[in-house]
């Protein structure tokens, strides 16, 4: 990745995390060559995180997509420090979270990262307004404050006149609404979600998806998420990591995953992917002098926004974001993109060449 | 036989002669230290007696309402109570309640802090495990006896040893509950940065109220247990009753005594529980956990 230090949020390098009694050994261990389940079976350590090094920049949302057990609930814990990790840096807009006090810890948690979680961890003896407040609660904010700013943030989530309810009471769409609210209302630039729509139905989390974005547009928040789908990740994000086995395989725009991917494990996602969904006009568009066409769409529409638009038009134009046609597809370009995996016989699938390139 | 390897006899005549010491020479400023128990227990009593017997009958009954919402616990309270008193036993029940009230609000106030303490470290849990499994077994008269020769016979001791049997299941099912708390809630407090003062009062007591309200209840019933015990040494109540009943071979009176203790311990019994149950529907727990 090619950003700057200005334009980072979070630096993560080189965090490795080794859960057990003696880490500290277990990692020399490692680093001298053991393998992750030597280690395991021989000393009954296990390595969470494997020298991972992540950068997100400001702005984005980031996602980490990965199987259970892949480390990417370890790794994100660690951007806020709810895991130690054995070794490794992590920085937050420049300042190093681990050489924090603990007093500077809790102030870094109140006020610079928010948290979604899978489970909600929701308040159960608390209302949607109380729990939504908490944040600014435990920062100090007097009481009527905190309430205007949840009553605020729980109208935008759609849960208006439901302040007063116990998350008992709530579906778990709504639920995890107010787990949005509660990390929006805080106000910070960071906001970790970690599994965060994983325990929604389909239709629901779809839904939340598509919230999630559009107010990340308006926002502008910095936004790492992890999850397991790698549709949502190819959905939601601007850039897409991907962990298996604690390290990071594959890191870039979705459809540089989908179309280059690294290893026979991303592959086997992107075998089963939407691919309309993940590939934007703008990597697959014809450049060069054109016409200006009769119907056009902005450079990150995606390949599945553009496919009913053919059923009329044999051009459609491709705009910058000022509004110039920089570009322009057909239907056959589409096609040919979106065909040229999925067309491709299994067994003339090679990872290593793929990997090379 | 088991061999006779050692002669116990030296070791006993040190642990009773140092009780000998301390007795000669303590003995003054324990009993001024347990000065406080005593006032609060007198003080309970006082009131109880003081109060008239209909408006006990009726804030019991209230509060038996607020706690189901229905009209069956407050018909059982004002049957009891109201049993209690025909059969002359009103004076004796009020002095037993300030006993077992007494003895609950210092286990309280004891028990409490210790559970959270036992539950934020697993070196003090270790250590105070097996002190609590003592207060549990060691038979009650073992350490009436010491307190007996300490404070002299009379109400102190009694409510020394009701309070030491009484109080373990609070401090227990105080650890327990806040240990239990869903170490989800608690990630998300900690991720949204509250120190551990916030946690302990914010979410930990809160959502393990009802386990400690169990342990209330526990606490309640045990001193109730102990009213027949403690009043060997000098609590009156029904316990005198049911001692003098033994003693005179009068049945009747051991009997109707004896029920009121039973009577007594219902209407607590049920109150508290009902309070634990409103808590956990309120949090919603109850739901969670069928």
């Amino acid at each position: 990745m090619t950003t700057s230090p200005a334009e980072r949020a979070i630096h993560i390098e080189g965090v490795t995390k080794i859960f057990g009694p003696a880490p500290q050994q277990a990692l020399a261990a490692l680093r001298g060559g053991m393998s992750k389940t030597e280690l395991q079976t021989e000393t009954g350590h296990v390595v969470g995180l494997d020298d991972v090094s992540l950068d997100v920049a400001k702005g984005q949302i980031h996602v980490v997509m990965g199987l259970s057990g892949s480390g990417k609930s370890t790794l994100i814990r660690h951007v806020n420090r709810l895991i130690e990790p054995t070794a490794g840096a992590i920085r937050v807009y420049g300042s190093n979270v681990l050489e924090m006090s603990r007093e500077q810890l809790r102030a870094f948690r109140r006020t610079r990262v928010a948290m979604v979680f899978q489970k909600f961890g929701l308040l159960p003896h608390r209302s949607v307004l109380d729990n939504v407040g908490y944040g600014l609660e435990v920062r100090g904010v007097r009481r009527v404050e905190r309430e205007a700013e949840a009553r605020k943030w729980i109208e935008i989530v759609g849960l208006a006149g439901y302040e007063s309810a116990l998350p008992r009471q709530l579906s778990g769409g709504q639920q995890q609404r107010v787990g949005l609210a509660r990390a929006l209302a805080l106000d910070t630039d960071i906001i970790l979600m970690d599994e965060a729509f994983s325990a929604l139905d389909p239709l629901i989390r779809s839904g939340m998806q598509d919230q999630l974005v559009s107010l990340q547009k308006t926002l502008s928040k910095t936004i790492l998420f992890i999850t397991h789908d790698f549709d949502e990740a190819l959905k939601i994000g601007d850039r897409v990591a991907v962990l298996k086995d604690g390290a990071v395989q594959q890191e870039g725009r979705p459809e540089d995953i989908v179309l280059n991917p690294a290893n026979e494990h991303i592959e086997e996602f992107v075998r089963d992917v939407n691919k309309a969904r993940a590939i934007r006009v703008r990597t697959i568009m014809e450049t060069g002098p054109a016409e200006p066409c009769s119907i056009a769409v902005p450079a990150d529409a995606r390949c599945e926004d553009v496919l009913p638009l053919f059923a009329e038009h044999q051009w459609v134009g491709v705009l910058d974001a000022a509004g110039q046609q920089i570009g322009r597809v057909t239907a056959r370009r589409v096609i040919g993109a979106l065909a040229r995996h999925g067309a491709r016989p299994p067994a003339a699938a090679e990872p290593a060449l793929e990997a090379a390139q | 036989m088991f061999p006779e390897l050692i002669d116990t006899k030296p070791l006993r005549r040190a642990v009773d002669d140092a009780l000998g010491w301390v007795v000669t020479n303590w003995g003054g400023a324990f009993e001024a230290a347990a000065r406080p128990l005593l006032l609060l227990l007198n003080g309970i009593e006082a009131l109880l007696l003081a109060t008239p017997w209909w408006l006990i009958i009726g804030l019991l009954t209230a509060i038996a309402w607020l706690a189901t919402r229905r009209w069956t616990l407050p018909a059982i309270v004002l049957v009891s109570l109201v049993f209690l008193g025909l059969m002359e036993l009103w004076k004796d029940a009020m002095s037993t309640t300030a006993l077992m009230l007494a003895a609950t609000l210092t286990a309280i106030v004891l028990s409490i802090p210790m559970g959270v303490w036992m539950s934020r470290s697993g070196r003090v849990r270790q250590v105070i495990t097996p002190v609590l499994d003592l207060m549990q077994t060691l038979p009650s008269f073992v350490y009436l006896i010491p307190t007996v020769m300490i404070f002299g016979p009379g109400k102190i001791p009694a409510l020394i040893a009701t309070i030491v049997y009484a109080a373990p299941p609070l401090v227990r099912l105080t650890d327990l509950g806040l240990r239990s708390v869903d170490p989800a809630i608690m990630e998300a407090s900690r991720a949204f940065g509250t120190n551990p003062t916030q946690r302990l009062l914010g979410v930990q007591i809160p959502l393990a109220l009802p386990t400690i309200l169990a342990g209330i209840n526990q606490t309640t019933m045990m001193a109730l247990a102990m009213v027949v015990i403690a009043s060997m040494i000098g609590a009156g109540g029904l316990g005198y009753q049911v001692l003098q009943g033994i003693g005179r071979l009068e049945v009747s009176r051991g009997l109707f005594a004896g029920l009121g203790i039973v009577v007594l311990a219902i209407v607590f019994d049920r109150i508290t529980q009902a309070f634990g149950k409103q808590l956990q529907a309120r949090i919603g727990l109850s739901e969670a956990r069928a």
